[in-house]
């Protein structure tokens, strides 16, 4: 056990601390659920691969710097404490990028990655349908296989940022007699391919942060075909796997929000000393959010040296999407009768983003697969408890 | 930077927990209860024959020269049984205070604590009572800002019983005219450093008992049904478990972190340590909470073994300084000026 950074690992950061400070735009960007914000976004994602810093882990050879997990979490700390603007790409790049690198011919991996890297192609998830949202196995939308087309229709829904998105990645029944996990398969659809119709769905904010999308006699290439037909599930589990732990929420982020939270009670300490609560859950706030960061380091460690994530990487989703709520439950306490206020009201001093994180927390314990089929998952995977 | 421990280590915390879980099983626990001491000398040999009583000793005086980063997994495995010997403090506390005390009184006793010839016990003023003092060839003691270093028979004490028949505790009283071993700035610091030591004791325990007390309920609810099936199938019972194996993972990586600060006496190490027994505290009375839950009535009785791990538990979550001891630990470091928050800091 060695607690320190290597000089290597150090050197690393400045590098990436430097990279930001210079780059990191002054005005923070408007949020990427609105049309201007997206664009904007999409920008920025061409500013960090111009520094080679958009895809870190991601191999030399395709734009990424090959960095092993500890320099993704030293890189993740640094980004998060320069407050640089959030993924718009997130999906491409840590989800379907990796899933591509292992699965994707030669000429798919050629064909994606760059634009991805660049910017150039934003993309959706399209899991999630009105039938099936938990029980994601009861997807229904279909691909019928036409010489070497496939002929798409059905509904798919909550599909985050796919109203200005290119591309979408998702699942579909190529054989309409199978049941459950079988007979699916993975289709990469460009949005913009006629028989497509995006419908935006406003979320709590009001904007329009997801979509649900049609599809009606949908003609998609067979190239477009991720992995064998039939095997998508299998596709698809090693796309919401391990990252769905690692990659999508790093500690950097929650341990951000701690940290403002602080400042935030300390700000507010005079006001808030008579509830005694609001102490503790600072106090608490900060001990989640650190042994969050420990952990997190502990796997990596453990991985880097050839160990395996086993069932208890379901414990990640739970602790961190629970930590973000009570997080901001604790920052909507201490504003007070200012915490429902929109920024820009007049007597919302002080206010900050919280409102907005406040809001997007209520999500957490539900997208990614719910926290209860997590406990379920954790109960009978990791626990060996009976069905 | 590397948080894992090496192979030699989880190979000797492996060795370890096979010996304990069949030595020290809920039998034996149970038949300690009604014997004098409530301690067993052949027991404490066996712990010496396998190295744990030298492991933290230095090679100069017999021992294996061991930190607090190799023996707290095995300060896990003592917690997963339950272990009523004085190892813990013994191994992890006493015998490094007595490093730092050094001069004569750590030549003369240190080779006797590596053999386990002689049992070494340490309490600080947090302590309101002194676990297995009266088993304690050394207790090493610390009243009202001096440290003390009494021979068995030289002082008397006398016992508290506790709700845990496991424990057994003392109140200890300084005999009049005994000369103080340290004081003054030098008494604070060992202070310090001991309740960290001790406080980090209480924490790995409480990692392995929340999993003993996991285990038997994981048990215990594949085995009784209710409505023809295993209660364990049931999701209000899952989720039950699951939210304490979510609250048990996240406490791991602080209290071994806290071990590496104890280890390398870090400035930091106080609030690693407080906040390493605040989550694994928390998560082993979690563990009490649910796992009786689950066990229904049966978790209620004195026969099942449940109430042996949950007794433990709450008792260690008040030892070596209080919840409220620890997060003042907390709340001092992080609402100062200019503290070292949010991203980037943790390993600083
Ligand atoms: C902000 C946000 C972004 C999203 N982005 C995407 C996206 O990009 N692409 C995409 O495909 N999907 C996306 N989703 C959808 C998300 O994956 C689903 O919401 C999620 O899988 C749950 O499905 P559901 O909403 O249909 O809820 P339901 O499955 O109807 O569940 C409702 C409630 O019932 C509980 N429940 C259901 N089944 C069980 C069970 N077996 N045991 C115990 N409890 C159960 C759930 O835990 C939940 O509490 C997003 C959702 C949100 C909120």
């Amino acid at each position: 056990m060695q607690l320190a950074f290597t000089e290597q690992q150090q050197a690393f950061r400045s590098e990436i601390r430097a990279w930001l400070k210079a780059n990191v735009p002054a005005e923070p960007l408007r949020t990427f659920d609105t049309e201007e914000g997206f664009q904007q976004h999409r920008e920025w994602e061409a500013t960090l691969n111009q520094g080679r810093w958009g895809m870190v882990t991601w191999p030399e050879a395709l734009g990424g710097r090959g960095c092993d997990l500890i320099e993704w979490l030293i890189f993740e700390e640094e980004y998060y404490r320069a407050g640089a603007p959030l993924r718009v790409n997130q999906n491409g790049i840590f989800l379907l990028g990796p899933t591509l690198m292992e699965y994707g011919s030669e000429e798919q991996k050629a064909r994606f990655l760059p634009a991805m890297a660049e910017g150039r192609d934003i993309w959706a998830q399209g899991w999630s349908e009105p039938g099936a949202g938990s029980d994601m196995a009861a997807i229904r939308s279909t691909a019928q296989r036409q010489g070497d087309k496939y002929i798409i229709n059905g509904q798919k829904t909550w599909s985050t940022r796919a109203v200005w998105a290119d591309w979408l990645f998702g699942m579909f029944r190529t054989d309409p007699e199978s049941e459950r996990h079988r007979g699916l398969t993975f289709i990469l659809v460009p949005l913009k391919t006629p028989g497509i119709t995006v419908r935006p769905i406003p979320q709590l904010d009001g904007l329009p942060g997801f979509a649900e999308i049609f599809f009606d006699n949908v003609e998609v290439d067979v190239s477009n075909r991720l992995g064998e037909e039939g095997a998508g599930w299998a596709v698809a589990m090693a796309t919401a796997g391990f990252e769905r732990g690692l990659m999508l929420r790093s500690p950097a982020r929650f341990q951000e929000t701690a940290r403002r939270l602080v400042e935030l009670y300390r700000a507010n300490e005079a006001s808030v000393s008579h509830d005694p609560q609001v102490r503790e859950a600072v106090m608490r706030a900060y001990l989640d959010a650190e042994s969050y960061c420990l952990s997190t380091y502990q796997t990596a460690c453990r991985l880097s040296q050839g160990g395996k994530i086993g069932a208890e990487s379901s414990t990640n989703k739970i602790f961190w999407s629970e930590l973000d709520q009570n997080m901001h439950a604790t920052a909507m306490s201490i504003l007070g009768a200012r915490a429902e206020l929109l920024p820009h009201a007049p007597a919302a001093s002080g206010v900050g983003h919280w409102l907005d994180g406040w809001l997007f927390s209520q999500s957490g314990p539900i997208y990614a697969g719910t926290n209860e089929i997590q406990r379920n998952i954790i109960a009978e995977r990791m626990l060996g408890m009976p069905r | 930077m590397d948080f894992t421990f090496s192979e030699d280590q989880l190979l000797f915390q492996d060795s370890v927990r096979g010996f304990l879980v069949n030595e020290i099983t809920p039998e034996r626990l149970r038949a300690g209860w009604d014997t004098d001491t409530g301690r067993d000398p052949a027991l404490w040999q066996q712990l010496a024959e396998l190295g744990l009583t030298a492991l933290t000793v230095p090679e100069e005086h017999g021992g294996l020269g061991m930190n607090a980063v190799d023996f707290v997994l095995l300060a896990q495995e003592c917690g997963y049984v339950a272990l009523p010997e004085p190892l813990v403090n013994h191994a992890l506390v006493a015998v490094p205070l007595l490093q730092d005390l050094g001069g004569e009184l750590a030549a003369r006793w240190l080779p006797l604590a590596a053999t386990g010839e002689a049992r070494i016990v340490a309490a600080v003023e947090q302590n309101l009572v002194v676990e297995d003092a009266h088993v304690a060839d050394l207790l090493l003691l610390e009243r009202d800002g001096q440290w003390y270093a009494l021979e068995q028979g030289q002082f008397s004490c006398e016992r508290n019983e506790s709700v845990d028949p496991g424990r057994r505790l003392f109140s200890v009283a300084v005999p009049a005219g005994a000369t103080a071993v340290a004081s003054g700035a030098q008494a604070g610091s060992l202070r310090s450093a001991t309740l960290n030591r001790g406080a980090l004791g209480c924490a790995a325990q409480a990692l392995g008992l929340a999993q003993r007390m996991i285990d038997l309920s994981v048990q215990y609810t594949a085995d009784r049904k209710q409505f023809g099936k295993p209660i364990g199938s049931f999701q209000a019972v899952k989720h039950h478990m699951a939210n304490v194996a979510v609250r048990l993972e996240y406490a791991k990586a602080p209290v071994h972190r806290a071990a590496y600060a104890v280890a390398e006496d870090a400035a930091a190490a106080g609030l690693a340590v407080a906040q390493a027994k605040l989550m694994a505290c928390e998560a082993a009375n979690l563990a009490a909470k649910n796992s009786i839950q689950v066990h229904g009535a049966m978790g209620y009785t004195w026969e099942v073994d449940l109430h042996i791990f949950m007794k433990k538990a709450w008792a260690l979550a008040n030892t070596w300084g209080d919840a409220g001891w620890h997060k003042q630990q907390v709340a001092a470091a992080i609402f100062a000026d200019g503290a070292a928050l949010g991203a980037g800091a943790t390993f600083q």
